[in-house]
This record gives C-alpha cells, sequence and structure tokens, in this order.
C-alpha cells in the first residue's frame, strides 16, 4: 500500500502542470464601457470565439461546429460553466474559472443568440419535481457515465465531469444541449416536469444523506479501499508497535 | 505381535516421558516480581475503565433517546470510545502493571520417527489376515465412488447443469415491440439522434438478461453493416443487446460527438469494464475487454409506426461460454 | 476464591496441568506477529456485528414496493432483500452502526490477513515446520474474499448486481464447463432463479464462516504445537529455545488490549465514517449500471485484471474454449494462489535448505526470498491500482486508455526492476552491517592492545 500511495504522488506530480496550467485569458475591446451590449456581444465575439466558430458563427470544417442554432441555451452553459473558450480545438472543454464579467457573459450569450433560433436558456423548476422520479430518471440516463451520486467518472474517450458544481440552470442546459459527448435529451425523451424531477435529484446528490457519517466522496469501494489502508492499517500498525516489541529495542 | 507390543510400550514410554517434563509443583513464586510499578499507573488504569464505563452509559443512553440528531454517529463515538478506553486500560496495565518477565520453553522437535514407525507397522499388521488385497481394494474403490457419486448427484437439481440450452434464451420473437423505459411503445419517428434509449420487449419480464436493448439512430449514411444486416435498420434506427458480451453489466453508456472532425466517434460503452463498441459496424468492439461484438436486434417499423423486432438477435446475448458462437439465440 | 474455581476446574476436566501449562506459554515478542491477532479480532467483530444484521437481514428477491423515509426510494419496486437492507439502515436502531461496523470489519480483516501474509513470507516463518500453517492460512485468505464477496452481493443493490453480472460472466468464461457452472450455481440464464439468494445468504452466514472458523482453529492449534518463531533479539533466543512473554499475566491484557482497539477501531469507523450507503446507489436491474462500479477494495486486483486484459476470447473455429473474463477473474487469482502456496517447497528446491527454522529471516538476510516477495508484490499491486484507472482519469486528468498501456508493460517490466532493486538493498544493508562490525572488532581488539602498554 505504501506502493500505492508513491504511485499515487507520482500520478499527481505528473498530472500536476496540465491542471495548472492558466487559462489563455480573454480579448477584449479596449473601449468595452462604450459599447451597447450588442456591439460589446459581436466585439467579445470576434475576439475570443471566432477563429474556430468562424464569422456570425458559421462554423470551420475542421475546427468547430456552427453556432447557428446553439441558442442563448448552448452559449449560456458553455460560458458559464467556464468551458469554452477553449485553448485547443481537440481538447475535452473542461469546466473552469469564468474569465467574463456578468456584462460580458449577457452580452455575448445575446450575441450568439441572435445568429440564429436556437432555444432559450431554460428555467426548471426543482423544488416541483419528485426525487424518486429524478433517481429512475438519473439511474437510467445518467448514472452510467455521472454515477449514480453525481461524483462522475470515464467514457471511454472523455472524462465524465462530476455534477457537485453544477446549478440547476446548467443541469437543464446539459440535458437539452448534450455538451461534447454527452447524449442530447429532448422534451419528447425528458419531459420538462421529469427535468424538474432529475434536477432535484442531482440537486440531492450535491447534499446526499450521509446517515452513515463522513461520506468519503460517495463512490463507494474505491476511498472505502484508502480508508481501510492508509487509515485502519496505519492506527492498528501503530497499536501493534505502541504493545510489542521492535527490533534493536 | 511381539513388534506389535514393543510399538505400544515405545508409544506408552513417549507418553510417560512427557509427563515427567512438567514442571514441579509450586515451592517458590513462579511469576517472577519485579520492581513496584510505576506511581500513578494504577490510579490512570482506574480513571481509563471508568471513562470506559461512563461511554458505555452513554451508549445505552443515546440509543434509547429518541431525538439525538446523528445518532449512529453518538452511537459509534460511545461504543468506539468505550472499546478505545478499554484498549488503552488494557494495554497500560500490560505495560506497566503485570511484572515484567521473559519464560523460555523448547521448540518441540515437529518429527516422531519412532511413532511414524509405529503407525505404520499397525496398519500393515491390521492387514495380516487378508490374502486378497488387491481385489477388496478394488471392490471398496468401486463401492467408494459409486456411493460417494450417488451422494453427490442431488447437487444437480441445483440448476439445469447438463444442458445448456437454457443460456441462449430471449424472449424477443419476430413482430414484438419495443416498449421503452417508460412502459410505452416506441414510434420509430419518434426517435431522435444523439441520444439513447432502453426498451423491452412488450409482455415480457424486464429482468431476464436477454430482455433489454439499447437503441440509438445514426444518420443511415454512417451506418457501415454487414450487407446481410442492411434491412435491420430502418431509418438508421439500430438496436443492440444492452447486456455487454464480456461480463454481463449493462451498456449504460452513449457517448456522441458534438462535432465529428474533432471528437470520438459515437459508441456504446459498458462501465465495467469500459469495453467500447461501435453501433454504426454493427456492434463490433472498438476498445476493452470484450472478445465479441455486442449482438444486434434487427428492427422493423410495423404499419402502426411502432418499432418492433424483425427476429431475434444476431448472436448469443450475454458473457461468451464454450457455446456461444457456434449456436444462436432462442 | 481462584483456588475454588481451580479446584472445581480441575475436578469436572482434570486440565489443570494443561492451564497451568497454557498460561506459562511462552509469546515471543515482537510488534509484527501481533498483526495475524488484528486478523482474527475482526473476524470476531465480524461475526459479532453479522449475528445481529441476520436478525434483521430478509434473503429474498420477492418484490416489494418501498414506503420507508428514504424520500428518493419511496414508491419504487425493489426485492425485500434489499429493502430490508434499507430499513436496517434506517430504521433500525443502531442497525446502520452495527452494517457499517460489519463492512469496515470485513475491509479490515483481509488487509490485516494480507500484512500478516506479508510479515510470514518476509521473515520465512512459512519454512518447516510451519508449513502446514502457511498453506491453511492462504486458504483462509481465499476462502474470506469469497465470503466478502457474497456479503455485498446478496443486498441486492445497484453495485451488488453488477458485481454479480462480473461473477456470472467469470463462472461463464471456464473453459468448457463453464456454462454448465453458471447455470448450476445461478439455477439459470442471470440474474437466476430467486432461491440463488438463499444459496447465497446460507453460504455468507453459515457454510464460508464456519469453513473459516475452522480453518482459524487449526491454524492457531498448529501455531501453539510449534511456538511461534523468534527474532534472535536476546543470546537466548536459538533454533531450539523459544524466549517470550508468558501468556499470563503479561501477554493477556496486551492482547485483549488489542482485541478491544480493533473493536474501537472498527466501531469508530463504523460509526463515523459512511460505508457502502446502498440507500444511495439504488436497487439492482438488468439493464441499469453506474460510472465508476468498483469491488470492495480486497477484489480490486481482480477488476484491474479484468481490464487490463486486451479483448479477445479464446476460439478454435466457433467453439469458444475460454472467454476473456477467464484470464483475469479465474487464471490470475489461481495463478496467485499457487505461486503462494509454492513457495515453502520452493524455497526448499532453490536453497537445498529442508531443515526445520524456528528463528525468523529479517527481509536483508535473504535477500533472494524478498527480492521475490517485492517483485510479486509489485505486480499484483500494479494490476490492483490498474483497478483504479477511472477514477485516477476523474481525480487527475490522465487518460484511461493511456493508464490502460501503461499498465500493461508496467506490470510484466517493474516486477523484474522491484527484484533488482531489492536485492541490492539487500545486499548492500548486509554489507553496511559487516563493515559495521569489523569497525566494532577493529576498535575493540586496538582498545585491548593500548590497554596493558599504558
Amino acid at each position: 500500500m505504501r506502493r500505492l500511495a508513491v504511485v499515487l504522488v507520482a500520478l499527481a506530480a505528473a498530472a500536476a502542470p496540465a491542471q495548472a496550467q492558466p487559462p489563455a485569458g480573454v480579448a477584449r475591446p479596449a473601449n468595452e464601457t462604450a459599447l451597447s451590449p450588442i456591439d460589446l456581444g459581436a466585439a467579445l465575439y470576434a475576439g475570443n470565439c471566432s477563429t474556430c466558430h468562424g464569422v456570425a458563427g458559421r462554423g470551420t470544417p475542421d475546427r468547430a461546429p456552427s453556432l447557428r442554432d446553439a441558442g442563448a441555451q448552448a452559449a449560456d452553459f458553455y460560458l458559464r460553466t467556464g468551458y469554452m473558450p477553449l485553448n485547443h480545438p481537440d481538447e475535452q472543454p473542461k469546466r473552469g474559472r469564468v474569465e467574463f464579467s456578468e456584462r460580458e457573459l449577457r452580452a455575448l450569450i445575446a450575441y450568439v443568440a441572435s445568429l440564429g433560433n436556437g432555444p432559450p436558456i431554460p428555467t426548471p423548476h426543482p423544488q416541483r419535481g419528485s426525487l424518486n422520479e429524478g433517481l429512475r430518471l438519473f439511474t437510467s440516463h445518467c448514472a452510467g457515465c455521472h454515477q449514480i451520486a453525481g461524483q462522475g467518472g470515464v467514457v471511454t474517450g472523455a472524462r465524465v465531469p462530476p455534477l457537485d458544481q453544477a446549478t440547476a440552470t446548467q443541469i437543464a442546459e446539459a440535458v437539452r444541449t448534450g455538451p461534447y459527448l454527452m447524449p442530447r435529451f429532448s422534451d419528447r425523451e425528458i419531459t420538462p416536469s421529469q427535468l424538474d424531477s432529475l434536477v432535484r435529484y442531482v440537486q440531492l446528490t450535491q447534499h446526499p444523506q450521509d446517515r452513515g457519517g463522513w461520506g468519503i466522496g460517495n463512490l463507494g469501494p474505491f476511498p472505502e479501499g484508502m480508508i481501510t489502508w492508509l487509515l485502519a492499517a496505519v492506527v492498528l500498525i501503530a497499536t501493534c508497535m505502541v504493545i510489542g516489541r521492535r527490533l534493536g529495542s | 505381535m511381539k513388534r506389535f507390543f514393543l510399538a505400544l510400550l515405545a508409544i506408552i514410554n513417549g507418553f510417560r516421558r512427557r509427563r515427567s517434563e512438567e514442571p514441579p509443583g509450586p515451592s517458590g513464586p513462579i511469576v517472577s516480581p519485579g520492581p513496584p510499578a510505576p506511581r500513578g499507573a494504577e490510579l490512570a488504569v482506574a480513571a481509563l475503565l471508568l471513562v470506559a464505563a461512563l461511554l458505555g452509559v452513554g451508549f445505552m443512553f443515546v440509543y434509547a433517546t429518541e431525538s439525538v440528531g446523528n445518532r449512529t454517529q453518538w452511537e459509534g463515538l460511545t461504543l468506539g470510545g468505550a472499546f478505545l478506553f478499554l484498549a488503552i486500560a488494557l494495554i497500560t496495565a500490560g505495560k506497566h502493571l503485570v511484572p515484567e518477565e521473559e519464560v523460555e520453553e523448547d521448540y518441540h522437535d515437529p518429527e516422531h520417527p519412532s511413532e511414524e514407525e509405529a503407525i505404520d507397522q499397525i496398519v500393515r499388521e491390521s492387514g495380516s489376515r487378508i490374502t486378497r488385497k488387491k481385489l477388496l481394494i478394488t471392490a471398496g474403490g468401486a463401492a467408494g465412488a459409486a456411493v460417494g457419486l450417488a451422494a453427490i448427484t442431488p447437487a444437480l437439481t441445483l440448476g439445469p447443469l447438463l444442458d445448456t440450452d437454457e443460456l441462449r434464451d430471449t424472449p424477443w420473437r419476430r413482430g414484438l415491440r419495443l416498449i421503452g423505459d417508460d412502459g410505452k411503445p416506441m414510434f420509430a419517428d419518434q426517435v431522435e439522434e444523439e441520444t439513447f434509449y432502453t426498451a423491452f420487449p412488450e409482455h415480457a419480464k424486464r429482468d431476464l438478461l436477454g430482455a433489454p436493448v439499447v437503441v440509438v439512430r445514426l444518420p443511415p449514411a454512417q451506418l457501415k453493416l454487414p450487407p446481410e444486416r442492411a434491412q435491420w435498420a430502418p431509418m438508421g434506427i439500430v438496436a443492440f443487446s444492452k447486456v455487454c458480451t464480456h461480463a454481463g453489466c449493462a451498456i449504460a453508456l452513449y457517448r456522441k460527438p458534438t462535432f465529428a472532425p474533432t471528437q470520438p466517434r459515437p459508441a456504446l460503452v459498458c462501465p465495467c469494464h469500459y469495453s467500447t463498441f461501435d453501433p454504426a459496424r454493427g456492434g463490433e468492439v472498438i476498445f476493452g475487454p470484450a472478445g465479441r461484438p455486442l449482438p444486434q436486434l434487427p428492427l422493423m417499423v410495423g404499419s402502426d409506426g411502432v418499432l418492433r423486432a424483425g427476429g431475434n438477435f444476431s448472436g448469443q446475448v450475454g458473457p461468451s461460454y464454450s457455446t456461444v458462437r457456434s449456436r444462436g439465440p432462442t | 476464591m481462584i483456588r475454588r474455581a481451580v479446584a472445581y476446574l480441575d475436578r469436572g476436566t482434570g486440565a489443570s496441568p494443561l492451564l497451568r501449562k497454557t498460561l506459562r506459554y511462552a509469546f515471543p515478542d515482537h510488534w509484527s506477529f501481533l498483526l495475524g491477532e488484528v486478523a482474527l479480532y475482526a473476524f470476531i467483530v465480524l461475526v459479532g456485528t453479522g449475528i445481529y444484521l441476520t436478525l434483521f437481514f430478509e434473503p429474498s428477491l420477492a418484490k416489494t414496493t418501498y414506503n420507508g423515509v428514504y424520500a428518493p426510494l419511496r414508491g419504487m419496486e425493489m426485492s425485500q432483500a434489499y429493502k430490508s437492507v434499507v430499513d436496517i439502515s434506517y430504521e433500525r436502531n443502531a442497525g446502520l452502526l452495527f452494517r457499517q461496523t460489519h463492512h469496515w470489519a470485513a475491509d479490515v480483516f483481509v488487509a490485516a490477513v494480507i500484512l500478516h501474509l506479508m510479515r510470514v513470507f518476509f521473515t520465512g516463518a512459512f519454512r518447516r515446520p510451519r508449513t502446514l500453517i502457511w498453506t491453511i492460512g492462504l486458504l483462509m485468505l481465499f476462502t474470506s474474499l469469497l465470503e466478502g464477496y457474497l456479503g455485498y452481493s446478496m443486498v441486492d443493490d445497484l453495485l451488488s448486481g453488477m458485481g454479480l453480472a462480473i461473477g456470472y460472466g467469470v463462472a461463464l468464461s471456464m473453459p468448457i464447463i463453464g456454462g454448465n457452472l453458471a447455470l448450476a450455481i445461478w439455477g439459470g440464464q442471470f440474474p437466476g432463479v430467486h432461491a440463488f439468494e438463499s444459496r447465497m445468504y446460507i453460504a455468507h452466514v453459515l457454510i464460508f464462516p464456519a469453513l473459516i472458523a475452522t480453518l482459524i482453529v487449526l491454524h492457531l492449534a498448529l501455531v501453539m504445537r510449534h511456538h511461534h518463531t523468534q527474532f534472535r533479539m536476546s543470546p537466548r533466543a536459538t533454533e531450539r529455545r523459544v524466549i517470550g512473554l508468558p501468556a499470563f499475566p503479561a501477554q493477556t491484557p496486551r492482547s485483549l488490549g488489542l482485541m478491544l482497539a480493533v473493536a474501537a477501531v472498527l466501531f469508530l469507523l463504523g460509526g463515523l465514517v459512511q460505508i457502502n450507503p446502498i440507500w444511495q446507489w439504488g436497487p439492482y436491474q438488468v439493464a441499469q449500471g453506474t460510472n465508476g462500479a468498483q469491488p470492495d477494495w480486497y477484489l480490486g486486483w481482480l477488476i484491474g485484471a479484468l481490464r487490463l486484459v486486451p479483448g479477445f476470447d479464446l476460439t478454435i473455429g466457433d467453439y469458444t474454449l475460454v472467454g476473456n473474463p477467464f484470464w483475469g477473474g479465474a487464471l490470475f487469482p489461481l495463478v496467485v494462489l499457487l505461486v503462494l502456496l509454492a513457495v515453502p517447497a520452493a524455497e526448499r528446491r532453490l536453497t537445498r535448505d529442508g531443515s526445520t527454522h524456528n528463528l525468523a529471516d529479517r527481509p536483508r538476510d535473504a535477500p533472494g526470498r524478498t527480492a521475490f516477495g517485492m517483485a510479486f508484490l509489485t505486480w499484483v499491486s500494479l494490476i490492483f491500482v490498474a483497478g483504479s484507472a477511472d477514477r485516477m482519469y476523474v481525480f487527475l486528468g490522465l487518460s484511461y486508455e493511456g493508464q490502460i498501456w501503461f499498465y500493461r508493460v508496467a506490470s510484466l517490466v517493474l516486477p523484474f526492476v522491484a527484484y533488482f532493486v531489492t536485492r541490492r538493498v539487500c545486499l548492500a544493508l548486509q554489507e553496511a552491517e559487516r563493515i559495521d562490525a569489523e569497525r566494532e572488532l577493529a576498535e575493540a581488539e586496538a582498545a585491548a592492545a593500548r590497554l596493558p602498554a599504558s
């Protein structure tokens, strides 16, 4: 198990540079405060998005999709989670710091929405949903990738994000847009009221009923094994060393 | 006979010698007293024991009090704490109150050649009246084998031990409608791309290995099914067994690219060992430990617009076993 | 008072000579000799908490509808087995404490057994006359793995159902008889007949515990018979003479203290750290699965092996000789077991030393054995760690496929590295000790030479 710990540290060290990479930063127009929201949105789009998504959201064939019908729904999700802008078109978008200010976000989302006839930002009502319907839907549609308690996971080719930071709106947006490799669920497959239940369930996973005590990540056996070895085994070995003699003593 | 007695004598002698090795009765002190215990050790142990007693009472109190919040935690703390203080008290007593002494003993010699010899002799001599040894051994062997086998034969009742045909069973038949997770029939024109559905055969139990299928719809141009399955995917809709051919977990993951040029192609993935199957190519394995493609269910659209099975799966459902490839599903 | 109690016992059993001898039985003193005791005490906690749980657990797959206090499950159809465990967790006073303590005890039990096994291996305590004790211990370990698997499998939550599916896949994959074997165990196609639950239950609460208890008794009786090995901590400790603390009074409070310490750790964990919150997983259905599903840690090496094996079934024409899960799920643990079983005989062969050993080696004193042990441990550990590659991807962002390839290569290469490094380290330690000893000897001689001159 010492070996495991060493491996973990080594892996962490190897991964650290990838995590620590600073976001590339965003390009802002010089006279930002003087611009109207529409002009600001267009300027931010030109500076931060158009290299890949093309002029007026037409997309580029080998870099990024068209945004014509992405709508405010997708723009709001990708921008407020920090998924966009991406440093490189081939990498998986991941949650990060949002570099835009609230005014800039609104302007940019409104601009993207104005490019076509995309869906608006959804407004889920989790308080109207039911937890057991939510659990049932989450198990059959989401748990395969996101883990039954929303702790994220793996699909071959991509890391599936944990849902601990997702807001109600973002959950609804993700269900409807299907970001990156995630399936896209229309309101025929998951009705608006079912979506309310789903959101309510995801919110429960963010504050799960850990009746048993410290939840250790709600991941099951993996952290349980860590506790067994790094806590229980260490304490018991120490107890043995208190009771018994040591070589050389 | 004489040797037999000699052997017996040897055994008895061994016994007696063992006995005589026992230490003599108490004449002086047996436990070496050692220096007096450090001051305060007794008080410390007594205090620890009292804390343990208090925690024990505390546990009973928590147990009996309805209104305690986080009850499991308080119960664990009090009961575990009681054990903990008892443990500390005992270890302290063991280290400081009990005389420090060492005892010595001999390691026993594990082998007793003379007794081994005696046992061998007993067995050999016990057969001195037998002349037809081989016959008796053969007969005894036959009896032992037959009765032994007879005794374990009822184990066959456990399951269909000899006939593995049951492994081929699936509830799918040509013409059966696909019923969605919500219990409603699936209409072909309502099946959308970029998502996945779980479906079951109508009128069948859902908890059968062969029942669940995962349904996805792909642009027909992207489908590269084997030629004999050309008619299996009406409107680009394909269905596969939802049970992984590797170890039987549910294929609960579907990945689909938002932007195909830079992202991985659509795939069905098993969450247990990440076997990855290509729905466009008839369920063939593109990553992971699975050794067989996912069995594909032929689909057709009924006159009512509902998706129906066009027959049984392309291969047997579930993990591989000896005749999984040579026989089809039933 | 004591005299009268002993007299009563003696009159009834004639056991006082035996008792007297037992009281002064010598326990060689070293902290690592207590690891096996930790396992024993965890087993006692397992039995105690387990009996409590059987009073409330209902081993039945009959369907029922949940209407208890945990809101997300309300109205859901589930098996009696699963419902009764949710009820133990939510509605039986102290039920969750005992359930969690039971589960932690299982995790800690196997950990303690493995630590104990490593101690026995690296000190050469498996040598004659203790070879049979080693064999019994190994059988106990592998029985315990199965026992633990049954324990969390019969709860019928989402994770346990997925684990059973994999067990079914491994059973099916056995050469030739796989199909028959799986059908016999499950009584039919997965998820099996309802009686399958009863089969798991009786195996978990009676057959395997009785087997393990019997093996424990044999194991301890043989240890008693041969006495414990000892380190040469004093010149009086030799191959023929054992030096140690008397069972009574010195060892008794220590052992009891350790037992209570084990109970304390397990009950504190049981009350404070959540384990297997089955209400969060939901009930199992064949068509459902969750990401990040793993077995309890002590079967993690098997999921690692199952994931590392490249995708193929061994076939001759259309006949499937071996299904893929066989390699990682059956052959791999079998190889590990057989190698460990073969250790005593193999060492006798290689060292041409068949004599009895009561003195324990320090690991450095047997560089070949220690190096082999570290290599073997590295091999199994790497495959074990590979089983968590998916979570490592989530936590650290290392690509899953990349990790799988890394572990495939590493598990073949690093054991050899471990072998040579360990051997070098052992020899270097020996060399350092030899130099130290020579210097001390020279200094003593020099001092002795100076003395008469002055």
